[in-house]
């Protein structure tokens, strides 16, 4: 979780971080891109909840929205937010709450700046929902340490210079003891990078393999045998930053289109089809509901847990209103846009035709946590039922069964 | 695409106001004591209770003006205190009288144009809970539903008042609320249509008690013999009146229905962590806690499409009509889900007589026929938002 305490006692009002936002555009230059982004983050602008120094002002996270109107409002150019969506939803906050100062001043600028972009590698063949079984091992070697093994599902491998690694350093301990985490240089030798193509036929990931590759120790994050900790912060920043999603407007996302093929196609209509239509449209607009009301407790400081309820629930709509979508083109449902292998920009959920929505919406339930273990979260942290017995948690990982 | 919702939504949350209410009815609810034991007597209504609601917390008045001597207060209010009533079963006829009629009464007054009307008269004694009412409508029946024709406009009696005064022949099956009733409001056909308010205690009203699913609101059977009655409103006003007071009865029973639901996944949660088998808690077994996990996620979002339709009851909002079908029909399914799996997951004691998991499943499966099903609701959504059958 970040550290949204104030740095300095002197505190901005909303007002004066607005005046302070439209001076600096009045003497920014907007047209040299990279250049007004240095400016911007060098005047602690770029996330205001971040110390002052490392682009912020130590101010509390909500006043960050002050800032963003009024670059946005000026038509300033941003720092493509999307295309570096990890780098500042999971290892920004990583390196702020376990980096050294070096890394801070190493990394931050030019992450948020958009010159580096960041991946994440975490899930391995072996572990997937089990993350802390993980096998990719990191081996001390005089100054640094020698890695080799396999992960898997990693989006921006193939344009990241950085990616947020987790190993295994010490396989006699239990499983959680026994990680730790580092930057890994992708660009390092023994770094390969590999298109994972999925079932819709394209490859938005990639599997990534370490053979012998050299890390420096001084870009380990952490001390060594906290990985686990560490990665932690990584996902629970993950979260929040899902979580502060804004509203969506009546009938946006999957819905839409199956609604839009509905009205404009009155051959397709059955009551069969009817009624199934009917009940997801109720439910994908008390989906849209639940987000804003989610997004207004989280305004008003009363974080709630429905964060897991909101994946949940997207999950299993998109996959019934897609299956809908397919039964309803009939005929045309049985045909596919494209299988060609390519490489998408970025996710597209409800891109394309509705053989590809159908598809694509199949990985909603796995990636970013499975529904299984979302629904284990509600039921032992939300609802605090007790956990299933454990035969792993004292073992050590060398010894676990696989 | 139906009424424009791209822009700003209500207020979901609870404030304070509200929050204090729900507090205060709780409190007075969590004492309540021999609820079951009720259903099997001749008293099935608590009206100790209700006045205790009524009058002491200020349930009865709260959609009425403060000018007529309520509290002025709105759907967000009443939404927030049916809650509570549904987590409790409470017997009492909050939705009849201080939701329905009340609100078939407000658009009576607004209508009617004389401030000296019989609506006003009726309300002012309605808002500190001396008067009960209820709307004579069968329980099932849906907003958007014709305007009743089983009970007609009779000729008068010799000796009858000329203006303002008529009779009533006819009758009106399972009425929710009436038997507490001291007064009702009768919609009725003939020249001229309208909504007239019968005395109760005119020996030409019949009231028949029903044996019903749900006897922690006992349904009846109401004939009229001639019954002697007041014009209160009549035209596309009553219709109007009668319409609005549908509305606000499922608007209102999607949140009895969320406290229903809540009360249900909290009763179950607490006994799964506490009943045992296999030497384990049962809650620990993956076959119960992923059940109870889907339905928690489904009643928090219920809890937005209720407050949701609250809030746009409160204010009037022109999406009112598609917040309302949307929360009744989401909560009806979503209630009746909680309580029967309360009653699957408490296992044996859950099918018993003595425990009150079989309260709760009447109820919500009561409720969710109630006022339109979800159904309904849908098929009225499907012509609200454009989304024709054929």
């Amino acid at each position: 979780m970040l550290n949204d305490a104030v740095s300095n006692e002197a505190v901005l009002t909303g007002e004066e971080l607005r005046d302070r936002v439209r001076e600096f555009l009045k003497n920014a230059d907007t047209s040299q891109r990279q250049e007004f982004l240095d400016a911007r983050f060098d005047a602690g602008l770029a996330w205001v909840h971040f110390p002052e120094g490392l682009g912020g002002l130590g101010l509390p996270r909500q006043m960050q929205g002050i800032v963003d109107a009024e670059f946005a409002a000026a038509n300033a150019p941003d720092n493509e937010p999307d295309r570096i969506g990890i780098g500042l939803g999971m290892a920004a906050p990583t390196i702020l709450t376990h980096g050294t100062d070096e890394q801070k001043q190493r990394w931050l600028k030019a992450l948020w700046t958009g010159r580096q972009v960041w991946c994440q590698l975490f899930s391995e063949p072996g572990a997937g929902s089990d993350l802390a079984a993980l096998g990719t091992r990191a081996v001390r070697d005089g100054d640094g340490w020698v890695v080799n093994g396999q992960k898997v599902w990693t989006s921006s491998a193939h344009q990241a210079v950085w990616g947020l690694l987790v190993t295994r350093t010490d396989p006699d301990v239990p499983k959680h003891a026994g990680l730790t985490y580092f930057a890994c240089d992708m660009t390092a030798p023994g770094v390969e990078v590999r298109p994972l193509r999925q079932l819709t036929g394209e490859a938005e990931f990639n599997e990534v393999f370490l053979s012998d590759v050299r890390i420096p120790d001084s870009d380990r994050i952490g001390a060594v045998g906290q990985g686990w900790t560490v990665a932690m912060t990584t996902l629970m920043s993950e979260r929040v930053s899902i979580g502060s999603s804004r509203a969506v407007p009546r009938e946006a996302g999957m819905i839409g289109s199956v609604v839009k093929t509905w009205r404009d196609h009155p051959e397709l209509r059955t009551p069969g089809l009817h009624d199934r239509l009917l009940r997801l449209w109720v439910e994908a607009e008390v989906a849209r509901l639940s987000a804003e009301r989610l997004r207004q407790q989280l305004a008003a400081g009363q974080p709630g847990p429905e964060g897991s309820a909101a994946k949940l629930v997207f999950a299993r709509l998109n996959q019934e209103i897609s299956g809908l979508e397919v039964e309803l083109a009939g005929a045309e449902g049985l045909r596919y846009d494209d299988w060609t292998m390519k490489r998408p920009e970025r996710a597209n959920f409800f891109g394309r035709g509705p053989g590809f929505r159908y598809l694509r919406a199949k990985g909603n339930s796995i990636e970013g946590g499975t529904s299984e273990i979302l629904r284990n979260i509600v039921a032992e942290r939300v609802m605090g039922l007790p956990p299933e017995p454990r035969t792993d948690k004292e073992v050590a990982w060398k010894d676990l069964p696989r | 695409m139906s009424a424009d919702t791209s822009g700003r939504l209500p207020d979901l949350l609870y404030d304070d106001t509200e929050r204090s209410l729900a507090d205060a009815l709780k409190t007075l609810l969590d004492s309540q004591a021999g609820l079951l034991a009720r259903t099997e007597s001749a008293e099935t209504y608590d009206t100790a209770l209700w006045r205790k609601v009524a009058a002491d917390l200020g349930c009865a008045g709260l959609l009425i003006p403060e000018r007529d001597g309520g509290a002025g207060a709105s759907y967000r209010e009443v939404a927030s205190a049916a809650e509570e009533l549904g987590a409790a079963v409470a017997p009492v006829p909050f939705v009849g009288s201080a939701v329905v009629a009340t609100a078939a009464l407000l658009v009576a007054c607004a209508r009617s144009g004389s401030s000296e009307a019989e609506a006003e008269r009726l309300l002012r004694r309605m808002a500190d809970g001396e008067l009960t009412v209820a709307l004579a409508v069968p329980f099932a029946t849906a907003p958007g539903a014709p305007f009743p024709r089983s009970v007609r406009v009779a000729g008068p009696h010799q000796g009858d008042k000329t203006s303002g005064w008529s009779r009533l022949r006819g009758s009106v099956r399972g009425v929710a609320d009436a038997l507490p009733a001291a007064m009702l409001l009768v919609p009725s056909d003939g020249v001229p249509h309208g909504l007239y308010a019968v005395d109760l205690s005119s020996a030409r009203v019949t009231r028949s008690p029903v044996v019903s699913l749900d006897m922690t609101r006992q349904l009846c059977d109401i004939s009229f013999d001639d019954a002697p009655a007041t014009l209160v409103v009549s035209g596309s006003a009553a219709a109007d009146a009668v319409n609005a007071a549908l509305r606000a009865g499922a608007c209102v029973l999607a949140a009895e229905l969320l406290g229903v639901a809540q009360r249900c996944l909290d009763m179950t949660v607490a006994y799964v962590k506490q009943r045992h088998q296999f030497a384990r808690p049962v809650g620990s077994f993956q076959a119960v806690k992923v059940r109870l996990a889907d339905l928690w996620v489904s009643v928090a979002q219920a809890r937005a499409a209720s407050r949701y339709a609250a809030a746009c009851l409160a204010t009037g909002a022109a999406d009112t009509p598609v917040a309302v079908a949307l929360a009744k029909a989401y909560c009806s399914d979503v209630a009746v889900q909680a309580a029967q799996e309360c009653v699957q997951l408490h296992g044996g004691i859950g099918f018993t007589w003595e425990h009150p998991a079989h309260l709760y499943l009447k109820r919500a499966k009561a409720d969710s026929l109630a006022f339109g099903t979800a159904d309904a609701h849908r098929r009225s959504l499907a012509s609200l938002v454009n989304l024709p059958a054929l």
